[in-house]
């Protein structure tokens, strides 16, 4: 995506896939980062599904291991310093990660693409965007030059850039960050993927504007059909966007359920805690509940329940316990907390 | 929208009392020069066009809007880093503006800053103590030399660091433990004001909230008045008692935080207010959310009349001609608009 002159041409077309085969599914994926201070527990046995048409969340704070699940399903870790220690990443059943690198650039942007933070060093600041997005066309599917500036522009309309066909051969940095990031919109969905990773896709903007690229992507999904997963770590774009929710915590999922359930009745201290802590536009202006301290050095993990040093809950089965597998509550959703029903029923408090 | 509201902190009963801070007509224009031997000004960057606000004993103001709405050219000129093109700031009755020298530092120990990112703000090369010391030194006659280690103790237990650490560098503490340095050198002269430049946008929602209950904490023990900068809605509505919406270099809405927040006069505030996602998913597609079209408009170039018609669903031609003041609404707060409110632009049609 970033090096224009260097990219040789993919073969061209979308791998064959079996339609009948799950979207995308993620079990048991675990990744290391070796560092010079030790070996870094970034994601930790994480297990993820996304169906057509569905937005998944992953909710979590930095260092959560959102960001580097999101990295290994694209297949943009660094590798060293990071290393997959365990886990299958099955596209439509077909596990990407044994997959040769060059079957799975075929996957890379035409299958599953990405959409990234910081639009602004995400774009190559000496290339127009019109040759980016083009890019895309001509690596791909082999287009000449002057037909896929033609797909630029239609797709510049398409994410609403006023007088695209003017703005084609501007660069980067003459575009505001709500545009920049609906140019990144645009190469994300250029292709007709079948899933699209945003990381953080509004976190660099203004409300107004979040709110305006919001309803891009969530109209790009439903016009395509494709999965979205959203990486976030706002709690209300979270609940007007997702279907379903993964919390992650230390780089373990700690509660997974749909939106409406993991709102209205958290089953994760954690969660709870995150839901609290927030101030809102609406109810009485009191006291927030901070969650004490601080989450654990990834370097150095506690053999317990990650969370326990935080949790008003924790008990020494907590902290002396490996952590809690997550376990199904109400047939719907999962917990990673040994008194799951308990925080369900009344609160940790 | 609720109705019993139990702030934290007490909305001090001190509209009465004689403002720490006076600011009236405040201008900041940035010259915008073309040319390469001889520089001509071309035009000017707006990025504070005529501002008045008046700050009260112990009372926080959030200050909001999009980047580039000039808030945080506000805060860089009411703690005297920019030096305004008009108008005047008067603190406890002494006169800012122009003022230079032994006058204008003794001034600015009475407002402090703390800004955005805890990271570049504090020194790589400095321990805690010598960071939260600094002030201090600049001002020698605040606290006699063999009491300041001692006063710095009492700074770090006064926002949650353990006084031990003293002799630790910031690259040791977490994000949220050195905004508390941050705050803590900025306590350090017993300002009046001090000034908060987006104080938590850089730190996690569960850290967020610690270093927000520290600060009202802290206002509730020392009496000091806050400027609250802030792009998240819900942060500044929880930690303010009045809040002032900014938009192209002026102020569009000032008023208690009930008056805007539960009945926005101004346009710009209810498409900014209804941008914020709402965060229970039971509400979702329930809000009337207002997209708002498009970007601000550049601050070198603003529209003529209210600044915000280009992107107003209510404009009229009486818009573009006139510039409406900040006005007394029907809600109490002001606001700078000709239809505010309720009221229909075209009351012809509307009936």
């Amino acid at each position: 995506m970033f090096s224009q002159k260097t990219t040789s041409p993919v073969e061209e077309g979308k791998p064959e896939v079996d339609e009948n085969q799950p979207l995308l599914q993620v079990r048991d994926l675990s990744v290391v980062f070796r560092t010079r201070e030790g070996s870094a527990q970034a994601v930790n046995k994480v297990d993820l599904d996304l169906a057509r048409g569905q937005t998944l969340a992953i909710l979590g704070e930095s260092g959560s291991g959102k960001s580097v699940t999101a990295q290994a399903i694209m297949g943009i870790l660094d590798m060293p310093p990071a290393e997959i220690t365990s886990g299958t990443i099955k596209f439509r059943g077909k596990d990407l990660l044994t997959m040769p690198e060059k079957e799975r650039r075929l996957y890379r942007g035409q299958r599953i693409s990405m959409v990234f933070q910081d639009a602004l060093s995400a774009l190559n600041p000496v290339y127009t965007v019109g040759e980016q997005i083009g890019e895309l066309f001509t690596v791909h599917r082999g287009m000449s030059r002057k037909d896929a500036k033609k797909k630029s522009i239609e797709l510049m309309d398409k994410v609403r850039i006023p007088g695209a066909a003017a703005r084609v051969t501007d660069y980067p940095h003459q575009f505001s960050g709500g545009m920049r990031q609906r140019i990144m919109i645009a190469m994300a969905i250029a292709l007709d993927p079948d899933i699209i990773i945003a990381d953080e896709p509004t976190t660099a903007l203004d409300v107004t504007v979040q709110a305006q690229v919001m309803e891009l992507l969530a109209e790009m999904r439903r016009e395509t059909g494709s999965g979205l997963i959203l990486i976030t770590h706002d709690l209300g774009v979270v609940a007007e966007t997702a279907d379903m929710i993964s919390v992650m915590y230390a780089g373990r999922t700690v509660e997974h359920g749909p939106a409406t359930k993991v709102f209205a009745n958290p089953a994760h201290p954690y969660t709870l805690g995150l839901l609290e802590s927030m101030p809102r536009l609406t109810g009485a202006g009191d006291r927030l509940y901070a969650i004490p301290g601080l989450p654990p050095s990834l370097l150095n993990l506690p053999s317990g329940c990650p969370f326990a040093a935080r949790c008003p809950r924790a008990e020494d089965i907590c902290r002396q316990d490996p952590p809690p597998p997550a376990v199904e509550i109400d047939g719907t959703r999962f917990s990673a907390c040994h008194f799951a029903e308990e925080v369900v029923a009344h609160g940790v408090r | 929208m609720a109705s019993a509201e139990t702030p934290a902190a007490p909305a001090p009963d001190t509209a009465a009392a004689d403002p720490i801070m006076n600011v009236k007509g405040l201008v900041k224009h940035f010259p915008l020069r073309s040319g390469v031997v001889i520089k001509r000004q071309v035009g000017a960057v707006q990025a504070v066009d005529g501002v008045d606000l008046q700050v009260r004993p112990g009372e926080t103001i959030g200050v909001v809007g999009e980047s580039g709405c000039g808030k945080s050219t506000l805060a860089k000129l009411l703690i005297g880093l920019e030096t305004p093109t008009a108008g005047s700031i008067s603190l406890t009755g002494r006169e800012m503006v122009g003022a230079s020298g032994g006058k204008l530092k003794a001034m600015r120990r009475d407002v402090q800053m703390i800004f955005q990112d805890p990271y570049t703000s504090l020194n790589p090369r400095m321990t805690v103590g010598d960071i939260i010391a600094e002030p201090l030194e600049i001002h020698p006659d605040a606290v006699p030399k063999a009491q300041r280690t001692e006063r710095v103790r009492e700074l770090m237990s006064l926002v949650g660091l353990s006084p031990e650490h003293i002799d630790r560098y910031a690259h040791q503490f977490s994000g949220g433990q050195r905004q508390r340095i941050g705050i803590a050198r900025g306590l350090a002269l017993n300002p009046k004001l001090l000034i908060c430049d987006e104080p938590v946008s850089a730190l996690d929602v569960s850290v967020q909230a610690q270093v927000i209950n520290l600060l009202q904490d802290l206002q509730n023990r020392l009496g000091i008045s806050l400027i609250f900068i802030a792009h998240d809605l819900s942060v500044v509505r929880h930690i303010s008692h009045r809040v002032a919406v900014m938009y192209l270099g002026r102020i569009v809405e000032l008023g208690d935080k009930e008056q805007v927040y539960n009945n926005p006069q101004h346009p710009y505030t209810k498409a900014l207010l209804s941008a914020v996602p709402n965060p229970d998913p039971a509400m979702r597609g329930k809000g009337n959310q207002i997209v708002l079209e498009g970007d601000p408009p550049s601050p070198a170039n603003p529209p003529s009349g209210c600044r915000f018609r280009t992107r107003c669903w209510k404009a009229q031609a009486k818009c573009a001609e006139v510039d409406p003041g900040l006005e007394l609404t029907s809600s109490g707060a002001r606001a700078a608009c000709h239809f505010p409110g309720d009221t229909p632009s075209q009351p012809e049609v509307a009936a």
